[in-house]
């Protein structure tokens, strides 16, 4: 098999090729985990763990899965890491794991998962296609912990918690912008970055 | 070796299912009781909130240990009660062995085959209540648990009420599936903290708290104000406190009458049924 460039199958995901604001997959969580960096940051590295392990174990295994039942192995494979993810959290981290409750569950339907392990650790080697699942993982929690930064210290006037924006601006009349918690705000920030992205990137914008 | 024979792939199949199947078990064995450890503090930080001993900042650097010894400090008995007021048993409440006997959902299907205007005996005989009396200040504090339907899934919370089992000392409510931003609201302390300082009695009835769409009247001893958008969340919660609180109406009773007693007050609400009985 050729040589892969492990650096480049690092830092590609991340930015270049980010599978959030370059590929617009894994939109739906984006929205719905970005209330808060805590939660973000959480569900980022939930993401990173299912994304690398499942894209390794895959890989391991690749040359033996049968053809025609190619998906439903790679689905009990996600599935699998998805529920340990769960149980974790929920006997080391029950809060979060209370708020982030559905979208634990959901991450065998996000996209990157399912499509990395298609596009690359069907036919690559174990360790660049845990690389590669790390990586995507990393890109995609950077989008979400970039949004929950804004929303956060937007919406709430907090980061991770601590109180941000001083009592003495309230007091001078400043208000939290309600409109920042709800989904909504989440995308039109998430059309900001990929805007940013495009302009900073010129080779993504279309003719 | 042809990997797309019909043989090798169903006994592939079978060996990655019971594969997996085993290290899902291993896990969910081995991580049981650290799960079940948390949804038990996570009671008691409930029953907490609503007696107003919690303080989220304080649990949030100390953990699951704040909760606990807060619990363990402050309560005097964990009772369980019938229908007609009597306490039947009790429930431990010291570190390790803090226990929480009653299933509030198979209490709940009880209720749910009641007549509520004409309850069933057999049904009610079956009910068992919890009530946590808890010392704070020198007054007895009584919370309550109540638990029902809400528009997508289970609503549940507690009511603490002062040693007159008229006045709610605090409330605290949580859902498992409510729309969020809208009927999600009612385990915000936003909403739940209305409750302070109503009253359940009108006169001698017993009328539970309502929860009034459009916003309770200032001046409404028995109203909070509803969640807007949240209307079949607040209107269940509504019905669900109504229904615990009628089946609490004896012990309340009793134990108002107890409370006054000892502290010579003149008992207020529950004086009708005793003046009628004077009077024959």
């Amino acid at each position: 098999m050729k040589d892969v460039n492990l650096k480049e199958v690092l830092l590609q995901p991340i930015f270049k090729g980010n599978p959030i604001s370059v590929l617009v997959l894994g939109i739906c969580s984006s929205l719905a985990v970005t209330v808060q960096l805590k939660g973000a940051l959480v569900m980022a590295l939930s993401v990173i763990i299912v994304t690398g392990l499942s894209s390794f174990v895959v890989s391991l295994i690749r040359n033996s899965i049968p053809n025609r039942i190619r998906i439903i192995v790679q689905l009990v494979v996600v599935a699998l890491m998805v529920i340990l993810v769960d149980q974790i959290l929920k006997a080391y981290a029950y809060s979060i794991s209370k708020t982030l409750s559905v979208y634990i569950g959901l991450i065998i339907t996000n996209c990157i998962v399912m499509g990395r392990i298609e596009a690359y650790a069907l036919g690559n080697k174990p360790i660049p296609s845990l690389l590669d699942g790390l990586a995507n993982g990393a890109g995609y929690g950077l989008i979400l912990v970039v949004l929950a930064f804004f929303r956060e210290i937007l919406g709430s006037g907090t980061l991770l918690g601590f109180r941000i924006i001083p009592q003495s601006f309230y007091d001078a009349g400043y208000m939290n912008n309600g409109l920042m918690i709800l989904p909504p705000m989440a995308l039109i920030l998430l059309g900001c970055i990929i805007w940013i992205q495009r302009s900073i990137q010129k080779d993504l914008q279309e003719k | 070796m042809n990997t797309n024979g019909n043989t090798y792939t169903i006994i592939y199949s079978t060996v990655l299912v019971v594969l997996v199947a085993a290290i899902l078990s291993i896990a969910a064995i081995s991580l049981k009781p650290m799960q079940d450890n948390n949804v038990k503090v996570e009671t008691i930080s409930k029953i907490l909130t609503a007696a107003n001993l919690y303080d989220a900042e304080k649990a949030a650097s100390e953990g699951n240990a704040y909760a606990i010894s807060e619990y363990e400090k402050n309560i005097v008995s964990a009772l369980i009660v019938n229908s007609d007021g009597e306490v039947v048993d009790s429930m431990k409440t010291k570190g390790e062995e803090i226990e929480f006997k009653v299933d509030l959902k198979s209490q709940y299907d009880l209720m749910k085959q009641m007549d509520m205007e004409n309850p069933q005996k057999e049904l009610l005989a079956k009910l068992r209540l919890p009530v946590y009396v808890f010392n704070v200040d020198g007054r007895k504090i009584r919370v309550v648990p109540c638990y029902g339907a809400g528009l997508w899934g289970p609503i549940w919370g507690y009511l603490a009420f002062d040693e007159d089992m008229n006045t709610v000392e605090g409330a605290v409510f949580d859902h498992k599936s409510e729309t969020p931003g809208l009927g999600a609201e009612i385990s915000q302390p936003k909403f739940y903290s209305q409750f302070h300082g109503k009253q359940i009695y009108d006169g001698s009835e017993m009328v539970s708290i309502s929860v009034v769409k459009g916003g309770a009247r200032d001046d409404d001893a028995n109203g909070v104000d509803a969640i807007s958008g949240g209307t079949i969340t607040s209107r269940a919660l509504e019905k669900t406190i109504r229904t615990w609180l009628s089946l609490y109406k004896p012990y309340f009773a009793k134990t108002a009458v107890s409370a006054a007693q000892s502290a010579g007050e003149p008992v207020q609400f529950m004086s009708v049924e005793q003046s009628e009985t004077e009077e024959e």
